[in-house]
């Protein structure tokens, strides 16, 4: 590959990645709140509930609809 | 750095979420109170009680739902975030605004417009509240196979690209896409549950301002994600290989 590349315009750059073991953790703990976020607003009582009554829903009832989750 | 793109991720969609707000308020929400209207109207006709109203319109439609979309758009730009920790670097494209707008376009068909294809945005008084596990565990499901089918494709499209170059190779993967995507869809369950008296135009009318509200959300995180990363020193800069 490098020889080929050699003078041409398109060189092929190395880019330097972020190491998994960097990433890891930080996709498993951010990535976990961040779909908790999302199914209180596009899910929770819904289908299942986590905490009781219909006060979380009735309050992002319109977001819901709107960002095209099932709703009632 | 994982840190840093998480944070800019969630305050993009921040950003996003804002103008995502703005577009509901003027496209969408209208289009709720219509279908609110229609709802009303159709419970009347058949004799039912209104709905008791155990939030207040006036705050569902500013409290609530700036609420809503700035907890969607500040969670999607996390995500969106980590995601670009990942790809760069790993997916061929070197140029950090490039590979931000690439991975924006990708979760907008992946995660926005494909499930809504098969289960579109579906206005108050569309939908029967006994089929709401059905319709949630179906949407989901969607989502799930688009976003598989989405990452695998990307994939195959690299490696494809080296084998029969990048016009050909991309084409293949999108090809692919396409094909287990109307597979997934046509297995999965068919909903149908507008009233008969549901205004047509009313409908297309709201669906067309949901998706207009995920364009905007989508376009805000990879322009400004992008344009914030390509100017981050901090971010592992590319080498000419020699």
């Amino acid at each position: 590959m490098a020889q080929t590349a050699i003078g041409s315009i398109d060189q092929p750059t190395l880019v330097p990645v972020i190491p998994m073991r960097e990433l890891l953790p930080w996709a498993l703990f951010g990535g976990l709140l961040m779909l908790l976020a999302i199914y209180f607003v596009g899910a929770e009582q819904g289908a299942t509930s986590l905490l009781h009554g219909r006060t979380v829903h009735e309050f992002v009832h319109d977001g819901r609809h709107l960002l095209g989750f099932p709703c009632h | 750095m994982t840190r840093t793109l998480l944070l800019r991720g969630m305050l993009v969609g921040i950003v996003a979420g804002l103008l995502v707000f703005l577009c509901a308020r003027i496209t969408g929400e209208p289009e709720v109170d219509r279908a609110i209207a229609v709802e009303a109207a159709i419970d009347h006709a058949q004799g039912e009680p209104p709905e008791p109203e155990m939030v207040s319109r006036r705050i569902q439609k500013t409290a609530g739902l700036l609420t809503g979309v700035i907890v969607y758009g500040a969670a999607m730009g996390g995500i969106f975030g980590l995601v670009f920790a990942f790809a760069y670097g790993r997916i061929g494209l070197t140029r950090p605004r490039e590979l931000a707008v690439f991975l924006a376009a990708a979760g907008f068909i992946a995660i926005a417009l494909v499930p809504s294809l098969k289960y579109p945005a579906s206005p108050p008084s569309v939908g029967k509240p006994e089929t709401i596990g059905l319709r949630t565990a179906a949407y989901f499901l969607m989502m799930a196979f688009s976003i598989a089918a989405m990452s695998l494709s990307v994939q195959a499209g690299r490696r494809w690209s080296r084998r029969f170059g990048s016009w050909n190779g991309s084409l293949l993967a999108a090809g692919m896409f396409l094909v287990v995507i109307g597979i997934v869809a046509h297995l999965l369950p068919v909903i149908d549950e507008t009233p008969a008296a549901f205004p047509a135009e009313l409908l297309w009318r709201f669906r067309l301002a949901a998706w207009e509200m995920q364009a905007v959300l989508w376009t805000t995180l990879g322009l400004l994600f992008g344009a914030l990363t390509e100017r981050d020193r901090q971010l592992p800069q590319p080498q000419n290989q020699l």
